[in-house]
Parts: C-alpha cells; structure tokens; sequence
C-alpha cells in the first residue's frame, strides 16, 4: 500500500440523521457505489482525505524511483536494465497522473511537494530501506509492486472517480513490473550461482517485514480506516489486505524455493489462511515519524533536485512568456 | 583496415555512444528538475540503451568471437570503447546536460537519416527506426537550448558556459578518419563534408535563436574517443555499469 494512515481528521462516523442534506446525498450516492467526480459536492474530510491519500500515492511513485535509481547504472544486462529504466519511467509516469487526480480535488502539486520536503507529508514506509544487492530490483517488484497491487485492485472501486480510473492504468502497469520482479529473481534462483541465490534470499529477508507493514498498523489501531470505508475511499482493511497478500505471496516463495524471516509463519487449515508472526510495530513507527534507514537520504535527493532545478523551470516560465509576447506583438 | 574492420569499428561507435549517454542519462533517476523532465530523460535514456542493443547485437554477429551483445557491453574495458568523448562528459548542472545532449542529437539525427539510406539492410533498418526517436530527442533539447538561452539572466549565462565547456569535444564529431572515410565509400556512413556541414549550420542556426555565441571551427579540440584514447570520467563510468559481470564471472543468467 503506497498510503499508510491517512488522517481523515474524524474519530466517529457520523449517522445519516446527524448528516446535512448535502451529506447525506452524499453519502447515499456512495453507498449506491455511484462515482464521486470533481465537479459533486462533498465533504470537506472527504476531499482532504483524498487529497492527503493521493498526494502520498503520488510522492511514493516519485521516492521510489530513488532506490531503483541506486541499481539502474548497475544492471548486469541490456535486456535487465532496459526493464528497469522503462519501469522507473513508468513511475514517473504514474507519479504526473496521480497529482493530476489530485489537481482535480483543487490542490497544488507544487505545494503537495512542498509539505514532501518540509518532512509533513508521508510517503510509503517501505522506500525508506536500502537496496544493497541486484536481487533487490526482483524482490522489489515482486514484494513491494506485488503488496501495492493488492491494495490497489481494491482501489480501482474506489469512490472517487479520477483516483478510480488512475489506479485501473496503474494496476496493470504494476501486474507487468511484479511479474518481471518475479522473473529476475526466479532466473537467478534456477540458473544462478550459489552466489546469486544468496543474493535472492538476503533480498526477500530484508524485505519481507517492510513489505508487510505497507499495508499500515493493525484495523484496531488504524482509527482512521473506518471513515475511509464509510466514504469508500478505502474498501478493505488494513488485516485483510495484508492476509490477502502473504496468503497469495507464500506459493510464490515456495517456487522460487526461497524462505521468509517469519519462524511463525504456517498454513491455517481451520481459518484457511497463513498464520504469521508479529511485525515490529516499533520500527514501523520509527520509520513512519522519519527515523529510517533512508529517510534523510530520500528527502533530501527530492529537495536537492527541485530546489537545484528551479532555475530550469524559471527558464522554462520565462522564455515561454517571450514567445507569448512576441506573438501578440506580431499579430 | 578491411571493410569488414571499419564496419566492426563503426557498428561499435554507435552502439558506445549510444549507451554511455544513456548510462549518463540513467544516473539522473530521481534527481531531475522536473516531473515531466524525470519522464523525458528517461525516455530518451531507454531510446539509445534500446539503440545501442541493436548496434551490438549487429556487431556480435559480424565480429562472430563468440561474444554476445552482452560481452560487448560489459566486458570490453575502456581502451576498447569507441564512443565520442562528449558522451562521457558529467552531466553537470542541468544546461551542461542539455547541451551535451543538444551537440549530440545534431550529430545523431543527420548521422542516422544518412544511415536510413545504407547499402547495408541491416543497418538502414535499425537507423529507419532510431532517426524518428532521434528527431524527437533533436526537438526536446533544441527546445531546452532556446529556453534556457533566451530565459533568465542566469539560465543564459548557465548554458552559455556550458556550451563554452562542451565545445572542446564538438571537434571529434565532425572531423572523419579512415573509419568514417572508409563507411562513406562503401555507400554505408554519411558524407563527412556533408555531416559536417549539416552539423554546424544546425547549431548555428539554433544557438541564434537562443541568443547564444557557439565556438570558433578551428578551436582547439579534444578528440580520441573514437580510437579508444577517452577522457578520464569512461573508467568509472564502466566501473558502475560493468560492475556485477566483472563481480561474478562464474554468472551466466542475470
């Protein structure tokens, strides 16, 4: 999940009699699953929670070309690093179409970054940790677009329309990125050295946890899930989801014939699902409150490109003024 | 020298130059001015890595050693590298970036339409796919040029200085040895009096309208790229980018 707690600045549901009329249509058209467009009356929680969601979406795409970048002057072949570079413009991608979902809710790209590089603004835990070895570029799709993807398949249903249909494109461009994740990691393990199957399994040791705190804290201390499902923002919770994700993931591992650092981890046949241990419930905040691995090292790229660019796009501002003068003085 | 060597050495021109810039361009992940220009770069970044894959793969078939594209790429050390010097150049501030890219495209795009019409098949085809990515990455940083030099005070003196750092290795661009004599008799490369000319009159012609003064012809230049003789930055360059094949030899599958 690229949003962790979002604060919907409520810590009780409203009930309809307690609703405005204005809420209350509100209300009853998302219950009806009719889309939110940009254009309809809502709350105010509601547009501020969907503008902190889908800024913090768009500024994880944006952080996470970062350790990508780390590996992508490194890839060992043509074919890999050609994948990688089309993966990470992909996020680049993704990152323009989310602000622009965002723009839609009457909020400022530039001031979003800002909050970003001011250490206000939140962006996925799991950016945060290093990528130390080439396998990291596998488990990294596989693992992280792998628990991003669950979340967002249940996001294509999403309420608000725009934030809907950006996650319909994004969901099938990160389906592409996890299997090929999957691929680079299941190579090494069937035709790798010794040595490049250590590189797998130390990957998916480092990852694992930090993958499944993206799906954020447990739904009993998540009090602001249950007004994100009231408003359909959000459709599943926090525990579902990340069952939904080791329970699929699991298979996966066993064919790749790795292992995850989880002694508690084994299959439930009574609830039908993997039982698994607890998370580190103290470094998920840790990392979240800016006391990561990577946390200094990743705002302070972000800043360093867009304070050492704003001379680029002054140019870019002025000279396009130019032309316009110019022409009116033509014309 | 053969035919078939100059072919060999020419093949290896462009796909060294294509992918060092590229390997350059992919060291500004993340770190670019803009959003859109994160997109940008990237996008002519995988244009000469995808480039630079078919000229290798082309030169593996004829060099016929047994080595792939792949061994091309990350097993010849730099005194076997064939690319322009300018490629190899830091990226610098942004307006050294563009103006290296902008010196290159000029280079790039009138060499590929000349190569569109090759006697060789195999190579008019790859360059009749490469010349519409060209002209497009030509549009982009001649765009980048003109607003850079026609901006703000600072951005004009940004790129003025650039262009002033870069010209040194505009020589190696347009000055032909045997290998591009050689291409151009057996109806494959450009007219080097042709290139040459083209080359300038679109610089000149560009920095004009961004209000900026190019160097003299007969400046003293930098050149040795194309014989293997490079600046200091291609070693590093090659020990990032080679750095797992030559870690891990025994691995044949990445």
């Amino acid at each position: 999940m690229y949003a962790q707690m979002v604060d919907t600045g409520t810590k009780r549901l409203k009930t309809l009699e307690e609703m405005s009329p204005e809420e209350r249509d509100f209300q009853e058209k998302v219950d009806a699953e009719t889309k939110i467009e940009a254009k309809n009356w809502m709350p105010d929680g509601y547009r501020k929670t969907l503008i902190r969601q889908i800024s913090q979406h768009a500024h994880s795409e944006i952080v996470g070309m970062l350790p990508e970048g780390n590996w992508v002057t490194r890839a060992p072949t043509l074919k890999r690093k050609l994948q990688l570079m089309a993966k990470i413009q992909d996020e680049a991608g993704h990152g323009l179409y989310l602000y622009s979902a965002m723009e839609t809710l009457g909020a400022s790209r530039d001031e979003e970054v800002q909050k970003l590089h001011d250490g206000k603004a939140k962006y996925s835990s799991i950016f945060n940790y290093p990528t130390l070895n080439w396998a990291d570029m596998g488990a990294v799709g596989w693992l992280v677009d792998g628990a991003a993807i669950v979340n967002q398949v249940v996001l294509q249903r999403t309420s608000y329309g725009p934030y809907a249909r950006a996650m319909v494109r994004i969901c099938k461009e990160e389906s592409f990125h996890q299997r090929q994740g999957y691929q680079i990691l299941l190579d090494m393990m069937r035709e790798g050295t010794q040595e490049q199957k250590d590189m797998v399994q130390d990957a998916i040791n480092r990852l694992w946890w930090p993958a499944l705190m993206m799906f954020g804290p447990h739904d009993d201390e998540s009090p602001n899930s249950q007004q994100s499902m009231a408003w359909k923002i959000k459709r599943k919770s926090n525990d579902e989801l990340r069952q939904m994700f080791i329970d699929q993931t699991i298979p996966q591992l066993e064919y790749l014939g790795c292992t995850v650092p989880d002694p508690d981890l084994k299959w439930n046949e009574e609830r039908g699902h993997y039982d698994f241990g607890e998370i580190n419930w103290k470094e998920f905040y840790d990392v979240l409150k800016g006391d990561g691995p990577c946390n200094h090292e990743r705002i302070s790229t972000r800043k360093k490109a867009i304070d050492e660019g704003t001379w680029v796009r002054e140019a870019a501002v002025a000279y396009a003024e130019k032309q316009k003068q110019r022409a009116a003085k033509a014309a | 020298m053969t035919q078939q060597q100059a072919l060999q050495e020419y093949l290896l021109r462009l796909a060294d130059s294509d992918m060092i810039l590229g390997q350059r361009l992919s060291e500004l992940t993340g770190k670019a001015p803009a959003l859109e220009e994160e997109m940008a770069s990237m996008n002519v970044a995988l244009d000469l890595v995808g480039q630079a894959r078919n000229w290798y793969e082309y030169a593996a078939e004829l060099i016929d050693d047994g080595r792939s594209a792949d061994n091309l790429c990350f097993l010849r050390d730099a005194h076997d590298y064939r690319n322009l010097l300018m490629v190899e150049q830091p990226n610098g501030d942004y307006a050294v970036t563009i103006a290296r890219q902008f010196f290159f495209d000029v280079w790039h795009y009138f060499t590929l339409k000349s190569l569109t019409n090759a006697s060789d098949e195999r190579i008019a085809g790859i360059a009749a796919k490469a010349v519409k990515e060209a002209t497009y990455h030509l549009r982009r940083s001649s765009e980048w040029v003109k607003r850079m030099g026609d901006g703000t005070e600072e951005s004009h003196r940004r790129i003025q200085d650039a262009f002033n750092l870069l010209w040194r290795f505009t020589g190696e661009l347009v000055t032909p040895d045997e290998v591009d004599h050689a291409m151009f008799k057996a109806g494959i490369g450009p007219d080097p009096e042709q290139l040459k000319q083209d080359w300038f009159g679109m610089v000149r012609e560009v920095a004009a309208q961004a209000t900026l003064t190019t160097g003299a012809e007969d400046a003293w230049m930098y050149m040795g790229g194309k014989r293997g003789e490079h600046t200091e930055h291609l070693g590093h360059i090659l020990a990032v980018m080679q750095f797992l094949p030559r870690a891990y030899p025994d691995a044949t599958t990445w």
